[in-house]
């Protein structure tokens, strides 16, 4: 048994803060809000992890990253060896560095945090992977030899980038189709500038160019191409990663009025199209001065705080639980609510009013309270009788979750979904009910996180190698 | 990729662009579309393929300048290149030998009915076009209609060319002299449309219009362009854009579409002055 009292007693370094933009400077502004660790916090923040000899912290890692051994060489000043230590694992170290849970994943097992605040990983994660980049001291390992084999990946947000690394890097000839214009899936489209420069996703992609991984944009497969005809073409394996795109609305009057946006809409416009530089950028976007934003989670945080930045007076979530259900996480709320979000908790909407040229003019509210559990465990929200009041705003954003975008399980015969439209995979593998095609991420589990599609990608690419390597 | 290979000027401010696009062609079926997007800065719009060559591999697209992006791509010369194409998109018409069917278009809504009535004619069908525009000067595609319709009728607002009139006159008349109509395809600009469906519903006719809703990414993951169809709302770029009439709600569509119009006027001016300014 360990002796703690008789050990000497170490100077104890707090948990280091990133510096911060002023919140009243910031949200008139779309850049980035945490200016991220200079060499010297990061090397503080480095030496307060003790190397555990078995951490805690892989384990709550969805993709395995050698999270003692990164920080480890920070802590001694070798901030590119500990960007390329973490690339071994993870093909999008700076994204991941900004946008991961880590409260729910790595930093929740860190030993520190049971008596204390756990080591600041995604901050120290991000550090690295910004070195890195901005020293242009990126390097390219040799292209892997050719195992004469072609694999067609759908979708290139975060789970199509991770497979597409992971078999590149295997020797397979890899190509990624994606929709859109751009590559990136949600951390082009969905997650604002403020949050995620986008200048930093195009160099993970091209850093996976580079690599060797071909995309294809404006690709849109089940319409240009369907699966059957990828394998036609030549590919020996298809990888569905096509997110849960298609946005929910709650189907009630008025929802349709000019000035209601779903948050894939408004996020789109704002993130992928750069409507918050219009006339710049052509495409436009409702500056409102009452926002209301519905929902509570991630995204319905990133909308809110864009309205602000878009000019809006007030900026309002509107939630029907309590701030404790929220599925947001801790910062982004904070961040929120110093930027000066206004929260109606215990809210819910049940009608739009709107003006005689069809514009959204308030939103019709009924008050909640928390009844019995439910399915999920959290306490379900029962409207209270006769509260019902309206809350101005000429602008609405709609985030209250999204489904699955039907095209790709439509036009692929054999295909299984379940009843809400989600690819079924028959294990962690992704392995679907069709022979040599594999899903993983949002299209499989529904709405999740960054992190979880690119742990997807990585378990489908072990299954796909293993696949191609026995046929 | 994405070649402009001929640019043609239909009228004063309607242009024909065939675009290099042999994965689109080769897949695309008439009443489909694509989302273009000129360049880095561009908006993404959503133009019906007019029609297609499959060999030479190439697109046709028709688009009436009413904004910036159109007024920029209207520029736009052969030999340049769009930065993106997107298609083909958008559920296909129902192709069917449904007997006898009414083609009808307005404006640079023919370059929408054109796709249409070729095929429609294809399948067997006894195929009647009226196509108008507000003067001769306008008008569009009248010799490619002329050739995959069995019969023709031109209309001009003014009376400057064909019957003096709109759509919806010839469209009434011929309902009025007991002409068997099995069908009525109609696309044009939203009033059109609704005064066409209001023809048609009385004598049950079953009339199909194509509907020109706002669009961001026209894959069903932003809903800008939802319309109300029966009550239900749809989304017009996955499933339409082809509706039965009688069921859509014109008013909402209307304004829906008037919900830029502050902003798009505001990039005309700034387009404008750039412009004068080189």
């Amino acid at each position: 048994m360990e002796n703690n009292d008789i050990k000497p007693k170490k100077e104890k370094v707090p948990r280091q803060k990133m510096p911060e933009q002023d919140p009243k400077v910031r949200v008139r502004n779309f850049n980035e809000v945490p200016t991220g660790y200079t060499e010297e916090i990061a090397m503080t923040e480095a030496k307060r992890c003790i190397q555990c000899k078995k951490p805690g912290c892989i384990t709550g890692c969805p993709v395995d990253v050698d999270i003692p051994g990164f920080i480890g060489l920070i802590a001694e000043g070798k901030f590119v060896e500990a960007a390329l230590k973490l690339k071994g694992t993870n093909a999008l170290p700076a994204v991941c560095g900004r946008v991961c849970p880590q409260e729910d994943q790595c930093e929740k097992f860190c030993i520190l945090g049971k008596k204390g605040e756990p080591v600041a990983v995604g901050r120290l994660e991000r550090f690295a992977a910004d070195y890195e980049r901005n020293t242009g001291k990126v390097t390219i390992p040799p292209r892997a030899k050719s195992v004469g084999k072609k694999v067609a990946v759908v979708g290139a947000g975060p789970s199509g980038l991770t497979i597409a690394g992971d078999l590149v890097k295997l020797g397979y000839d890899v190509t990624i189709f994606e929709a859109l214009h751009k590559a990136g899936g949600v951390l082009v489209y969905g997650i604002p500038e403020f949050r995620l420069p986008k200048a930093i996703v195009e160099a993970e992609v091209d850093y996976l160019q580079k690599l060797g991984v071909k995309i294809e944009t404006n690709a849109v497969i089940g319409r240009l191409k369907t699966v059957d005809e990828l394998f036609a073409e030549g590919f020996n394996a298809v990888y569905l990663a096509v997110g849960a795109g298609a946005p929910v609305f709650m189907n009630i009057p008025g929802e349709n009025l000019s000035g209601i946006y779903s948050a894939n809409e408004y996020l789109t416009r704002s993130n992928l199209m750069k409507a918050y530089r219009f006339p710049e950028y052509d495409t436009p976007i409702v500056r409102g001065k009452k926002v209301a934003v519905i929902g509570g989670g991630n995204v319905a945080m990133d909308s809110v705080r864009t309205a602000l930045r878009l000019g809006a007076e007030t900026a309002t979530i509107v939630y029907r639980r309590t701030e404790v259900e929220m599925p947001a996480r801790i910062e982004e709320v904070h961040h929120a609510k110093e930027e000066g979000v206004q929260f109606q908790l215990l809210t819910n909407p049940v009608e739009y009013i709107g003006n005689k040229e069809g514009w959204v003019t308030g939103l019709r509210c009924q008050r909640m309270e928390l009844g019995e559990p439910d399915q999920s465990g959290r306490r379900r929200p029962v409207p209270v009788a006769g509260s019902e009041f309206v809350i101005p705003a000429d602008t609405v954003v709609v985030s209250v979750g999204t489904m699955a975008n039907p095209i790709v399980p439509a036009t692929t015969p054999g295909l299984e979904t379940n009843k809400w439209g989600y690819i079924v995979a028959k294990d962690a593998s992704g392995q679907t009910s069709r022979e040599g095609v594999y899903a993983g991420g949002d299209i499989v589990t529904g709405s999740a996180t960054v992190i979880l599609a690119m742990g997807a990608g990585r378990q489908a690419a072990r299954a796909i190698h293993e696949y191609l390597t026995r046929s | 990729m994405n070649r402009i290979i001929v640019k043609k000027d239909l009228s004063e401010n309607v242009v024909q662009m065939v675009l290099e696009a042999p994965a689109i062609a080769r897949k695309r079926k008439a009443g489909q579309f694509v989302i273009l997007k000129m360049d880095e800065k561009g908006e993404r719009i959503p133009l019906t393929i007019v029609d297609s060559d499959a060999e030479a591999g190439t697109l046709t697209i028709i688009f009436q300048v009413v904004g910036k992006s159109t007024a920029a791509l209207a520029k736009m010369k052969a030999g340049q290149s769009l930065s993106d194409l997107q298609g083909p998109l958008g559920n296909p018409t129902e192709i069917e030998n449904y007997g006898r069917v009414v083609c009808i278009g307005g404006g640079v809504g023919v370059g929408v009915v054109y796709p249409l009535a070729a095929a429609l004619k294809k399948a067997g069908n006894h195929v009647t076009s009226i196509i108008g525009a507000r003067c001769k000067s306008l008008l569009i595609l009248e010799e490619e209609m002329k050739k995959v319709s069995d019969k023709l009728v031109v209309t001009t607002d003014d009376g400057s060319y064909g019957f003096h009139g709109f759509v919806s006159a010839v469209l009434q008349q011929m309902i009025d002299a007991g002409e068997k109509i099995d069908r009525v395809f109609a696309i044009g600009p939203v009033p059109m449309m609704r005064v066409l469906c209001n023809v048609t519903r009385p004598h049950g006719i079953k009339t199909i219009v194509s509907l020109n809703a706002i669009m961001v990414d026209a894959t069903g993951m932003c809903g800008a362009c939802r319309v109300s169809v029966a009550g239900e709302t749809k989304f017009t770029c996955v499933d339409g854009p082809e509706f039965d009439g009688h069921a859509v709600d014109f008013d909402l569509l209307a304004s829906r579409l008037r919900m830029y119009l502050d902003q798009e006027k505001q990039s005309m001016e700034a387009y404008r002055c750039q412009c004068h300014g080189k």
